[in-house]
């Protein structure tokens, strides 16, 4: 099955890649609209200034953000026609959800603002920005809410050959997207958090624009030291509720083979998928019983036992998914989050103390620490999909099943090489434009050149 | 009305607003390199789509999902069908909407040439595959009787498709123009006028062979309504020729919108029960009836859409009229 390993690949390219900006996006806009708000409530120009500054480098991303957006949506007729044929009755209202709530707001508010400087009252300015955010965040909800019915179906009926909704209610109220959504949300304000401190550091460590970044830091410490915070007691809040409804999910990214009462935690382990056993581990007593039950007295049942009742569930076949990237994943994703606290609390220390501009260490460790949130990002979304397959929608249909029947490999390698190759490019521009910015810092800059096109450079004139 | 007849117009109603606005978009995008002779004017340019383009690819986004919603196995056999298409409809559309927002983030004149190359490619290559696709609906292609496209990205281009793709390009880039001479002034606004009265001519020409072809190659017109729709395309697009050969600017551009509204009522209608015709057999077409949703899910959607689709029209009707000035090299806010 050439095409699904292809189909596969495209859509974690696709989606990772797409997922780079989207947490960006979600914090960015509130920050941004935090700072303008502050101008309109002040009058400070060095709000305004902050406004425009992080406002530029929000656009930057967004426009990535949504490019590759739209690439998300047409993928899962173009590679996933059978899932859509199945799922659409279901699916498909949270996406077109998304699109009649969310995506009007966020481009029609957002060109607003980026023209509307001069057009509209400052409060009205301001609003617009509020709107671009909170149209961003409910976007987030309705597609979370459309990936957790695939993690956790609800609401539903198996009628005519497919699964069609009975209750739209149920949907929305999945309680596994009231899990996912605060993690998600939060990681979003995490990255964004840890962008503005990075940044601010670039510049403090170089003594530049020294007030400027002195407040962004500032408000960065805090909102990163809270959101993070925020994030990690939903991380734990979400494990303890995968440990309920998806066992098998929690069971491989802790390569937990046999069922144990109580249950170790690995740090570290030698996984034989083979003979489905892990050769060596470095195990804490009783923690993983007291991280997915709050008591060291529990049992955590183990992937063998669970592959028994699916199979006597759903019939013959393998449900045990791919044990050893999700199992490091996992352990990535905790220690780029435990890395990120350990980074936020000593700058929080030093700034307390007001020394943390005397220790350049702690600024780099900060500037430094910039792909730590993107890293968990990534890993915890492997974790979120890597670990319910076989199934796209557990327990109804498996990815093998869902994949376009008329799309030869062909197609898809075109496709896959196209996508990354333009990917690739793209980010190429981004990260020079993002960095070009950074360096330039807040300053004014001119609207546009004055510099006439030149002759030869350019096809028609 | 039945729900899934409800769900055909609304999503004609999606594809109204999305040609139509999107499609003066890519018109201004198609004329960008022809018309800005430097880098201010072509700024100038870029600016007159600039606050409200993103906005208006919504309602393709929003096609698209609507299509996922209420005709799940339309949005299956068409975006699976017409793989390589759209993975050239979708490079093209991200080099576009990053073109846009990158060209002048950098004063380098290679940058900025780059950019409006790819935003002449980007906004040329959807407006020339739209029509492709819409002209493959109903003249019909490949669907055997489990909804699956069986043909290859070669056979859906025909003589007929292919002419469908130039008149859509060409329309585009008449009502783009349009749209320019109304957002223009002095010169460039002339020049606008003048691209209009040139590429009116070949799109007229391109309009009767497509409507000629549409009798021979598609049963469009054993429905009076859409015969009568895509006739009225064709005179509202001599009115609008004749209104910009008068520098009735404002009126040409109302009608070159309502040519663009006309042309997708005209196929829609004539597609109308049908979602997809198959060249096969015309009993496993896709219809209304085989490729919707259930009852349940296509009434929560009316619910959604009937309430937010005018909250929409208003902020976005909003939106233009703050934009509603003529953009100069003076006051470009970007």
């Amino acid at each position: 099955m050439e095409e699904l390993m292809l189909a596969r690949w495209q859509f974690g390219i696709t989606t990772v890649y797409h997922f780079l900006f989207v947490p960006l996006t979600l914090g960015l806009s509130l920050i941004v609209a935090i700072l303008e708000t502050n101008y309109v409530r002040t009058g400070n120009e060095m709000y305004k200034q902050q406004t425009k500054f992080w406002g530029k480098l929000f656009l930057i991303n967004f426009a990535m953000g949504v490019v590759t957006g739209i690439v998300q949506e047409f993928h899962f007729g173009m590679n996933w026609s059978e899932y859509a044929r199945f799922m659409g009755d279901i699916f498909g209202a949270p996406l077109a959800l998304e699109a009649l709530t969310a995506f009007y707001l966020e481009s029609v508010f957002l060109g607003l603002w980026i023209f509307g400087w001069d057009r509209l009252s400052k409060g009205w300015h301001a609003a617009s920005m509020w709107i671009v955010a909170l149209a961003t965040n409910l976007s987030a909800f309705w597609i979370l809410t459309a990936n957790s019915f695939m993690q956790s179906p609800v609401g539903y009926v198996i009628n005519n050959g497919r699964a069609e909704m009975t209750d739209f209610v149920a949907l929305i109220t999945n309680p596994y997207v009231f899990n996912q959504f605060p993690h998600t949300v939060l990681s979003g304000l995490v990255t964004a958090g840890f962008f503005v401190l990075a940044i601010s550091a670039f510049h403090l460590i170089r003594k530049t624009h020294v007030d400027f970044f002195r407040a962004s830091f500032k408000l960065g410490l805090i909102w990163t030291t809270v959101s993070l915070l925020l994030l990690m007691g939903s991380g734990h809040a979400q494990t303890q509720f995968i440990a309920k409804v998806q066992p098998m999910k929690l069971a491989a990214a802790e390569a937990l083979w046999e069922t144990a009462n109580p249950a170790p935690f690995a740090i570290a382990a030698s996984i034989d998928e083979q003979n489905k056993t892990n050769m060596t581990e470095i195990k804490i007593p009783a923690m993983l019983s007291i991280l997915a039950n709050n008591n060291p007295n529990t049992p955590v049942k183990g992937i063998k036992d669970i592959e028994k009742e699916y199979i006597a569930q759903y019939g013959p076949g393998n449900y045990v998914p791919a044990v050893t990237p999700l199992f490091w994943s996992f352990r990535i994703m905790v220690a780029a989050g435990s890395a990120m606290m350990l980074v936020v609390l000593t700058a929080g220390f030093f700034w307390w103390r007001g020394q943390l501009e005397a220790k350049p260490f702690v600024l780099k460790a900060v500037l430094w620490s910039l792909p730590l949130p993107y890293i968990a990002n990534s890993t915890g979304w492997f974790v979120t999909e890597g670990g319910r397959q076989p199934w796209i929608v557990f327990g109804l249909q498996k990815a093998e099943q869902a994949v376009s029947p008329t799309v030869g490999a062909g197609s898809i390698w075109i496709s896959l090489i196209g996508f990354t190759l333009v990917y690739a490019l793209l980010a190429i521009a981004a990260v020079y434009l993002v960095q070009k910015f950074v360096r330039q810092g807040p300053v004014a800059t001119p609207a546009q050149t004055n510099k006439p096109a030149v002759k030869g450079a350019t096809l028609w004139s | 009305m039945e729900l899934s007849v409800l769900w055909f117009v609304l999503l004609t109603v999606l594809f109204i607003g999305f040609f139509f606005l999107e499609g003066f978009d890519y018109g201004v995008g198609i004329l960008l390199p022809f018309l800005g002779k430097n880098d201010i004017e072509r700024r100038v340019i870029i600016n007159s789509i600039g606050p409200v383009w993103d906005g208006n690819e919504v309602w393709m986004i929003t096609a698209g999902g609507a299509m996922f919603a209420a005709f799940p196995h339309l949005y299956a056999t068409l975006f699976s069908g017409f793989y390589l298409a759209l993975f050239l409809m979708l490079m093209a559309l991200i080099v576009r909407g990053v073109a846009f927002e990158f060209r002048s983030k950098d004063d380098n004149p290679a940058w900025r040439s780059t950019s409006d190359w790819l935003i002449f490619i980007g906004s040329a290559i959807p407006a020339v595959l739209w029509g492709v696709a819409v002209t493959n609906l109903i003249q019909g292609v490949p669907i055997n009787a489990k909804m699956q496209y069986v043909g290859s990205f070669f056979d859906l281009l025909s003589t007929y498709t292919l002419v469908g793709g130039i008149a859509f390009f060409l329309v585009f880039t008449f009502h783009g123009a349009l749209y320019l001479t109304l957002k223009l002034e002095g010169k460039l606004m002339e020049r606008a006028r003048s691209a209009a009265v040139k590429v009116g001519v070949l799109t007229a020409v391109a309009c009767l062979v497509l409507v000629g072809l549409t009798y021979t190659h598609t049963d469009l017109f054993a429905s009076t309504g859409a015969g009568i729709a895509l006739w009225g395309a064709v005179a509202l697009f001599v009115g609008a020729y004749g209104a910009v050969y008068c520098k009735r600017y404002g009126l040409g551009f109302i009608l070159s919108s309502l040519t663009v509204v006309f042309t997708t009522i005209a196929f829609f209608w004539g597609l109308f029960p049908r979602l997809m015709v198959s060249s096969l057999n015309p009993a496993w077409s896709l219809t209304i009836t085989n490729a919707a949703s259930s009852s349940y899910t296509l009434s929560i959607m009316t619910v959604a859409a009937l309430a937010l689709v005018p909250l929409v029209l208003v902020y976005q009707g909003w939106v233009y009229w703050i934009f509603r000035k003529r953009v100069n090299a003076k006051n470009l806010e970007y």
